[in-house]
């Protein structure tokens, strides 16, 4: 492989890992609370949806990016209602929120726009655009770091930024604020929050509510920056490899930067090799596009070591007796 | 140190409870309930299971409303709706389950709830600060960036404690403080709580430990049925009469017994070793031996391997070594080691954990009392089929004969109350005529009248030439009820002591750790 075939790649690769990081950091701002969130998958293709939608009609890229949002954060909002406040299963929450949304996007789709359940191409400012750094065009004949920086650091999409910085943002959050302290007290002892007088149920909403917010970022990538509108099942299991990543980061943000990178490396591998020749046998190209899922499946099979998830995931909080 | 109560330097008391009533359904958890606890005492409350006191302090921290009464917090009448106003009231709770967040350090730990900003830094380093403070004033040092899962249950009381004090609290209330706690560590625990009450603070002890009362408290309130019975000075009564208190009716509270007439080794234990998943030696080259007619007690503070022990006899882990029953090997480690053959080999268990061991909490009492002698043909109609008539008239044959109450063998499981539920675990042990009983935690959350009844039993079944091997944290219980007692610690067995000519001083430093001299 030569060099501008690799920066192509790792190019692509940040491209792809980008809507799954900003579903592992939703998941792990909710599941650090104890709300486990399978429906990561829903809420994105729901924000997907909203904002092609929207910003087909509108043609701003900025209404569709509100609209994705608010569209993900109802459907949190229902997990929330279902998990917190009735004490429901999340698990089974989380599968009719995907559910749900998987159904209500086509038919929606085609209802609105009859063309068999996309949306319209997104043109022009309905789109986001790739953003040129400064000095990208100027650094260019620097070698090697040159095209490193107008390659593969330049040029991205603002949402790419955006989900880079969360990275260190939701660190800082979840380990040097008050609200961090208390999310992560949530999810492993919510009686010892309870008994500090510290409402269980407002900090899991809160948290339930920024895992929302980042699906709904997630979903308006998807369709308005990766891809030009929306299309059926358009993000192709994406939360649950975001779940796996989650996994694999032991719910940890800088760690799940790593883990989402790795998935996003196969991804653009995959697509970018859709016919390789492995010892003299030509490998299909079904098997290449399944990598990244084969690595969830390991993943969570439990080969990366034992994974300790937040001691009260899972369990709806009731006061004693 | 009862005759200060009463002079302190303020004339309202700390907490003054005006017929508070509480009733969950149909019962009435709580009726009617005054208490007045003075400022800068130490007041104790017992009272048996279900006799209202946690629910009477959940009241006073927020967890409950009352239907009705008043609550007066140093002379002033005060609505508790949630846990923020109780600490603001001043009112600090250490529970007997510790609400602390296990991966955080003790700063985290003590901070959360009561940070003073929305940036951590400045209040960890204030709390540093108080904590130090805290420390020297009261013995209370804990390591402040130590992780509560690193520490042991002495520690995590001494932080629930250090986060009370930590919110200004001058009413500290405990519930059942003790019972994780070896011997020296509560009595490290009443000196700080002299030394608090010395420095002005009121304390309200929860425990069913007449013991503690007797040492600790200046006045001691008794509850019984929702109702409160009495309180007096500590000074003027004695533990027979709080028990009677308790209980309503006259109370053995020295376990009665004969002198044991052991016969042949029914148990031998040879070298056993038992090392965990994380390879962390649970049980190292312990060598015991049980005789017909006796009860062996194993002292020493809870995780020094004893449940381990437990577990390999009954089968349910695997070990190294020898365990010989009237002489034959049992298999430690190969597929004939399970509960069923256990039993087969002549060994009954009632296990530490009766809740998840020894009874399936939903199920029927009538079908908890068959599990591990399901396949006994005489309680099937036909082979593989359950005579289910039969084991139902059986089964309420048996809580009869153990005074479960209610008698009726279709409740389920978790119906009946803790002492009650121990009935049933020991009603199906103990009629299958065991050579062995190994029974752990006899009376852990049982009531003061069923103890009695459960340590009688114990010994009728010794009485009867059975080999019984008994596993309790309590000290008390080891002392009263075995013939010779054998101390853990770290695993191993420290010593061997005849019960007749040892006391709780002795077994105490054996249980940490020092050597006993040769028996």
């Amino acid at each position: 492989m030569d060099f501008p075939t690799l920066l192509q790649v790792l190019d692509s690769t940040v491209r792809l890992a980008t809507p799954l990081l900003l579903a592992c950091l939703a998941g792990l701002f909710s599941e650090r609370s104890g709300i486990y969130d399978i429906g990561l998958e829903g809420k994105m293709l729901a924000a997907a949806f909203c904002s092609a939608a929207t910003a087909a009609v509108t043609g701003s890229v900025w209404l569709g990016l509100l609209a994705g949002i608010g569209g993900s954060m109802a459907l949190a909002g229902l997990h929330g209602l279902s998990a917190i406040t009735f004490r429901g299963n999340q698990l089974i929450s989380g599968v009719a929120i995907n559910f749900l949304a998987a159904g209500l996007t086509v038919v929606l789709a085609q209802d609105w726009f009859h063309q068999g359940g996309r949306t319209p191409s997104l043109l022009g400012g309905a789109r986001f655009e790739a953003i040129a750094l400064p000095f990208a065009e100027t650094l260019r004949p620097v070698p090697v770091l040159g095209p490193v920086y107008a390659e593969l650091i330049s040029g991205h999409t603002l949402l790419v930024y955006v989900a880079a910085l969360l990275v260190p943002a939701s660190w800082w959050v979840l380990y040097r604020t008050r609200f961090g302290l208390r999310l992560r007290a949530v999810g492993e002892n919510p009686e010892a929050v309870d008994t500090a007088g510290v409402s269980v149920q407002a900090t899991r909403y809160a948290a339930v509510a920024i895992c929302g917010l980042l699906c709904g970022l997630a979903g308006a990538y998807l369709a308005t920056a990766l891809q030009a509108g929306f299309s059926r099942d358009m993000t192709a299991g994406r939360g649950y490899i975001a779940l796996a990543a989650l996994i694999f980061a032991k719910w940890r943000p800088w760690q799940a930067l790593g883990a989402t990178l790795l998935f996003g490396l196969l991804q653009a591998v995959a697509l970018r090799y859709q016919n390789i020749e492995l010892g003299g046998v030509g490998l299909p190209v079904q098997v290449m596009d399944a990598l990244p899922y084969i690595l969830t499946v390991v993943i969570l099979a439990g080969f990366v070591g034992r994974a300790i998830p937040p001691r009260a995931g899972g369990e709806p909080y009731v006061k004693e007796r | 140190m009862a005759a200060d109560a009463g002079t302190g330097t303020s004339s309202a008391p700390a907490i003054e409870l005006r017929c508070i009533s509480k009733a969950f359904g149909p019962v009435r958890a709580n009726r009617d309930i005054s208490l007045v606890v003075r400022r800068g005492t130490i007041h104790g409350i017992v009272g048996e299971n279900g006799a209202g006191k946690s629910t009477l302090m959940s009241i006073l921290y927020g967890f409950y409303k009352a239907d009705a009464g008043e609550i007066l917090i140093g002379g002033r009448p005060v609505q508790i709706g949630d846990s923020q106003d109780a600490i603001r009231a001043g009112i600090g709770m250490v529970f007997q389950h510790f609400k602390l967040v296990e991966p955080f350090t003790v700063l985290e730990n003590v901070i959360l709830g009561t940070e003073d900003g929305a940036l951590l830094k400045p209040s960890l380093a204030k709390a540093r600060g108080t904590l130090r403070q805290l420390a020297a004033d009261y013995e209370l040092e804990v390591d402040p960036d130590a992780r509560i899962e690193d520490l042991g249950v002495g520690m995590r009381q001494r932080v629930e404690i250090l986060k009370a004090l930590y919110r200004q609290a001058d009413i500290l209330i405990l519930d059942e403080p003790t019972g994780v706690l070896t011997p020296a560590e509560a009595d490290h625990l009443f000196r700080i709580l002299e030394n608090l009450k010395s420095q002005g603070k009121t304390i309200i002890l929860i425990t069913h430990k007449l013991r503690e009362i007797m040492a600790a408290t200046d006045t001691v309130s008794v509850m019984r049925r929702g109702e409160m019975t009495a309180t007096l000075r500590t000074a003027d009564t004695s533990p027979a009469e709080l028990a009677e208190l308790m209980v309503g009716r006259k109370v053995l509270l020295r376990i009665d017994k004969s002198p044991a007439r052991p016969g042949r080794r029914v148990l031998e234990i040879e070298k056993l070793c038992v090392t965990d998943a994380q390879g962390i030696a649970r049980l190292s080259d312990v060598s015991l031996s049980v005789r017909a007619g006796e009860i062996l007690g194993i002292a020493g503070v809870a995780g020094n391997g004893q449940s381990h022990l437990l577990e390999v006899l009954g089968g349910m882990r695997p070990a190294t070594g020898h365990v010989r029953i009237d002489g034959k090997e049992l298999d430690l480690s190969g597929p004939g080691c399970d509960g069923r053959s256990r039993r087969a080999a002549g060994i009954a268990h009632v296990p530490e954990d009766r809740q998840r061991e020894g009874l399936i909490m939903p199920f029927h009492a009538w079908e908890d009392s068959v599990f591990g002698y399901h396949s006994d043909p005489a309680l099937q109609s036909a082979p593989g089929l359950m005579d289910n008539a039969r084991i139902r008239s059986r089964a309420g044959d048996q809580m009869a004969r153990f005074d479960v109450r209610p008698p009726n063998p279709d409740l389920a499981a978790q119906s009946f109350s803790g002492g009650n539920q121990q009935k049933l675990v020991l009603a199906r042990e103990i009629e299958r005529n065991p050579d062995l009983l190994l029974v752990g935690q006899p009376t852990r959350g049982v009531d003061i009248g069923a103890i009695e009844f459960i340590h009688r039993r114990i010994l009728e079944l010794r009485d009867a030439g059975k080999a019984v091997l008994l596993v309790s944290v309590e000290l008390d219980e080891i002392l009263g009820l075995s013939d010779r007692i054998a101390v853990m610690c770290g695993g191993r067995i420290m010593g061997e002591r005849l019960a007749s000519d040892t006391d709780e001083t002795e077994l105490g430093l054996m249980m940490a750790g020092m050597k006993g001299k040769a028996a």
